[in-house]
Formats: structure tokens, C-alpha cells, sequence
């Protein structure tokens, strides 16, 4: 099963509430996914500026020791800020190689997300009380992807949540599974990728962030996906000021866009686009299968 | 007599569900839907029901008499499993919208998604615009007229279903092939398009149906069978 919703803000007018209305839209989400939940939020962040998302698991981390020892490593300064077993690292050092070095050198953290615009947080548990804990609603910016999650493909923990990220401001929410990931994952290692769970979305995750890094436009990184992802899927894909949909040509996995002037909202069920503000006039359709649906601030 | 009004705002859809089948008679108006799964499934009583906005998956499922109108759009499995009655919805129905159906008519003013009238079993359904992909996959009995335009593989697979489409089919599924309109299939559209309360011209539409090569499985031939799909 799993629920996903993206909302995308292509005006001002409601970015104070990117988070409010987020929530709102994963609340709906919660029957679909009763057992995870998680959520990327993208701001417009700060020119020079790389932020990473950390998850501690388990035991009591001591952000400061790695922040000091990673900014030895940067030769930059890292500021920390922590919500619970979840850290933002701010530095103007390189995003990759810091997130490379964490998973190669602190074992007990997973790197969440990096890059310049995205926050990426998640957890075991209730979706409405995952997005209390990291204070979902109070955040605002330019779009939002979340998930519900009805564990399949891996085991219920909080690294096998969504959304995931592997490339810098990349990151997917899925519904579905893929049937070839293993073969995928090696195949993106030998490309240089790095992944940090067994999950399926993870590699998809990776898969995009490979196309990216290496010149595709987020259209061109999507078609070359429909090639070489096999398996069934409805994707949300949060980019650096922008936002895509996909689904596989067969589409059985559900998926609902409504657009208005201000934004354009994605879900796998209507209920969570009931409470959009201007959902009366906004145009709902059901996105084609195999066909790359993509939006963007920078146009 | 005055419609009974029940609002999903104040009521649980349970309530709301529970107070049309413990009906026998009247008629009921809906407000507040936003959404809401299987609303108005499992009606078998004579009753009229109206539903004043979107609604989620199932609505109207198994629906088996009685008219059930929806002002708006529909989630996944509009009408799936169908038995009798009429079920008709003025916007958008996502996939599957009608699926099993055995019997009765539904009616979807709008476009309906991918594999509409998947797997149908005796119901009619009458589409105002288009068709998604596969739709009438393994079509088994029943009509599927379409006002519209059909998406790519309409008809795969299909037993023995007519489907009747006034604009541009994108592509034929495996074992679906153009049909003559012989003068019982332009009765059967007519009568159809009167029910449904369509304003259409039988001449403008062509007939397609099961070319019948896929009934029984031929081992020896199934290199052919996989190739079939163009004979009549």
C-alpha cells in the first residue's frame, strides 16, 4: 500500500504554510501507511550553503565530536542543530564528500539528505506523530514530499523509511516496488553511488541522483528511468526547485494531481487534496501512465 | 417527497453508509463527501441517493438497486462489481470504474482512467469523454460505449464484450479487433445512449470486439499467439 503526497508552491502566497498544509495532506495519508512516515521540505535556503540530514539511531550521539572531526575534514565550519535523534549540519564546506565521510566514518548516523534547499526527516510510528515530533507544521518553503509507509520490500525501521535521498537536494517518495535493485545497486556502486540501506527506493533514489550528477535534465533522468527501473511504482520527486511525477507504464499504483495557479499537489488518494485551499477550482487529473510530469521555480 | 440530507461533516461514514442500507424507500442527499472510501456501497434497496461532491475508492460498490448520482469526481473502482440499478457520476472517474461489473448501467459524464470496465461481466457503461489505457481488459460480457477518445490497448484480452467508440482508439489490445455495426449493435448503442441520457449519433461510432483467437490456449501455435491481435 503506501500513501505519498507532494505539494509544490510555484508562488509566494502560501509558503508560510508548506508545512501546515503538508501535514494536513499526510494526516490523510495515515491509513495507507500506518507503520513509518517521513517528509522532505525544500526552502530556498542560503547562497553557499550545504545542509545535511542526520539520523541517529539508537543510542545518544554526540553531534559536537562530529561535527568538529567533519569540519577538520571540510576545513569549514559545521553548525549543528538538533531535533530529537535528527541534526541539520550547516557548513559551506562540500555537501557530497561530507555525506560520503559520515557514512564511510560514523556508522552509527545515516546521512538523510544533502544539499542546498532540503530538510529530510523520518521515523517509526504514527504519521501524525512523526510529523509532530520534527514539527512538520511550522516549517515553511517552496515544496514538501511525504510518505506513509506499509512496509513490503524491507523491514519497519526508520532507515527503511521515505523519503530517500542519495543525490544533493534529490529525493523520492515511492509506492510500489522494484523488482531489480540488487542488480541496479551494483551497478550504480561501480558508478560511485553510495547507499546506505537494502531498500528498493533507496536505489531508485540513487538511480536519479547517478542521472542527475551526470548532466540529465530531471525529464531526461525520468525517461531513462521508465528503461531501466522494472518493477511497479508511483513516484514523487523532490528536486532543487522543482517537483515530478512518474508512474509505470502499467499504473496500478494510485496517483491524483490537482494544480492551480499557486500550486500543484499530488497524493495517492483525493482525501488528502480535500482540505488544498482553492481545491474547488483547481484542475484534478489523473497522471498518464509512462509519462514524465515535472514542474519548476527556476523556469 | 423530500430527500433525507446526510452530512459527512457531522456524521461518521459509517452512520452515513449504515442509514442507506437500513432504508427501504426514499431518497437521500449527501453533502460534505470530501473523499471518503466505499461511500453508498452496498445498496439493495430502492432508493435514490445523491452525492453532493468528490468521492473516494468503491463508491457505489456492489451496487444492486436503485440510482446512485455523484456531483463530481470519483477515486479508483467507481461501481466495481455492479450488479443492477444505475449508477451515474457528472465528473471524473480515476481507474477501474466499473470493474466486475455483472449488471445494470453506469454512467460516467466525464473521462473515466485507465482500465474502465476491467474484467465486466454484464454491465453497461456509457462514457461521456475518454477512456484510460486497457480499458474493458478481459471484458467478459456487457457494452462499453465511449463518447470519446480510447487510450492504448483498449480491449485486451477481451471475451465478449461489444465496445462502441465514437473517437480515436490509440491502439487495440491483444485479440481486439473492428467489428461490422450490424443493425441489432446500432438498437443495442441507441438504446444506450437514450438510458444514459447521451446526445449522440449511433453512425458515428465503431464497433470493436473479441477476434476469439485467444479462447483456447494451442501450445504449438503459442509463437503465433503471441503475435495475434490483427485477425478477425
Amino acid at each position: 500500500m503506501c500513501g505519498i503526497v507532494g505539494l509544490f508552491l510555484k508562488t509566494e502566497r502560501y509558503r508560510p504554510d508548506l508545512g501546515r498544509l503538508t501535514a494536513a495532506m499526510l494526516h490523510e495519508m495515515r491509513s495507507r501507511g500506518p507503520d513509518s512516515a517521513g517528509f522532505a521540505v525544500y526552502d530556498e535556503g542560503t547562497p553557499g550553503e550545504t545542509r545535511l540530514t542526520l539520523l541517529s539511531e539508537g543510542a545518544e550521539h554526540d553531534w559536537a565530536a562530529t561535527a568538529a572531526a567533519l569540519e577538520a575534514v571540510l576545513d569549514a565550519e559545521v553548525a549543528v542543530r538538533q531535533t530529537l535523534d535528527h541534526a541539520v549540519f550547516s557548513t559551506a564546506g562540500d555537501g557530497r564528500r561530507a555525506r560520503q565521510w559520515i557514512i564511510d566514518n560514523v556508522p552509527d548516523l545515516d546521512v538523510l539528505s544533502h544539499g542546498r534547499q532540503i530538510e529530510l526527516y523520518k521515523a517509526v510510528g504514527d504519521p501524525d506523530l512523526v510529523a509532530e515530533r520534527y514539527d512538520l507544521a511550522s516549517r515553511t518553503g517552496t515544496h514538501a514530499i511525504g510518505h506513509t509507509r506499509m512496509a513490503t520490500e524491507s523491514a519497519i525501521t526508520t532507515n527503511g523509511s521515505h523519503p530517500f535521498a542519495t543525490g544533493a537536494d534529490t529525493c523520492l517518495v515511492h509506492n510500489g516496488s522494484f523488482s531489480n535493485h540488487n542488480q541496479l545497486r551494483r551497478q550504480l556502486r561501480r558508478a560511485g553511488e553510495s547507499f546506505q540501506t537494502e531498500n528498493d527506493t533507496e536505489v531508485a533514489a540513487g538511480y536519479l541522483s547517478w542521472r542527475l550528477r551526470e548532466g540529465d535534465t530531471i525529464d531526461e533522468a525520468l525517461m531513462a528511468a521508465l528503461e531501466d527501473l522494472d518493477g511497479f511504482y508511483t513516484l514523487a520527486i523532490g528536486i532543487e526547485s522543482g517537483f515530478a511525477i512518474l508512474r509505470d507504464p502499467i499504473a496500478c499504483k494510485p496517483a491524483l494531481v490537482a494544480e492551480t495557479d499557486d500550486w500543484v499537489a499530488m497524493s495517492s488518494e483525493y482525501r488528502s487534496l480535500a482540505g488544498l485551499p482553492g481545491i474547488e477550482d483547481a484542475e484534478l487529473f489523473e497522471p498518464e501512465p509512462g509519462r514524465i510530469y515535472s514542474w519548476s521555480l527556476a523556469a | 417527497m423530500t430527500a433525507t440530507t446526510l452530512d459527512l461533516s457531522t456524521s461518521t461514514l459509517r452512520e452515513v453508509n449504515g442509514t442507506l442500507h437500513a432504508a427501504t424507500a426514499g431518497s437521500f442527499t449527501i453533502t460534505h463527501p470530501r473523499g471518503a472510501h466505499a461511500l453508498a456501497a452496498g445498496i439493495d434497496a430502492a432508493i435514490d441517493v445523491e452525492i453532493d461532491g468528490p468521492v473516494g475508492y468503491y463508491c457505489a460498490g456492489m451496487h444492486k438497486t436503485g440510482t446512485v448520482l455523484v456531483k463530481g469526481n470519483a477515486s479508483t473502482g467507481l461501481a466495481e462489481n455492479i450488479m443492477s440499478g444505475t449508477v451515474r457520476i457528472t465528473g471524473n472517474a480515476m481507474m477501474s470504474a466499473g470493474a466486475t461489473g455483472c449488471g445494470g448501467l453506469l454512467v460516467i459524464e466525464g473521462n473515466a482512467g485507465a482500465r474502465c470496465g476491467i474484467s465486466m461481466k454484464g454491465v453497461d457503461i456509457v462514457v461521456g469523454g475518454n477512456v484510460g489505457h486497457m480499458s474493458a481488459f478481459m471484458g467478459q460480457a456487457g457494452n462499453l460505449v465511449v463518447l470519446g477518445d480510447a487510450a492504448e490497448d483498449l480491449g485486451d484480452s477481451l471475451y465478449e464484450v461489444d465496445i462502441f467508440v465514437r473517437g480515436s482508439v490509440a491502439s487495440l489490445g491483444s485479440d481486439c479487433v473492428e467489428k461490422e455495426m450490424r443493425p441489432e449493435h446500432v438498437d443495442t448503442l441507441t438504446r444506450l445512449l437514450a438510458v444514459a441520457d447521451m446526445d449522440a449519433d449511433p453512425a458515428d461510432f465503431t464497433r470493436y470486439g473479441s477476434a476469439r483467437t485467444l479462447y483456447n490456449f494451442h501450445v504449438d501455435d503459442i509463437d503465433a499467439e503471441l503475435a495475434a491481435g490483427g485477425a478477425s
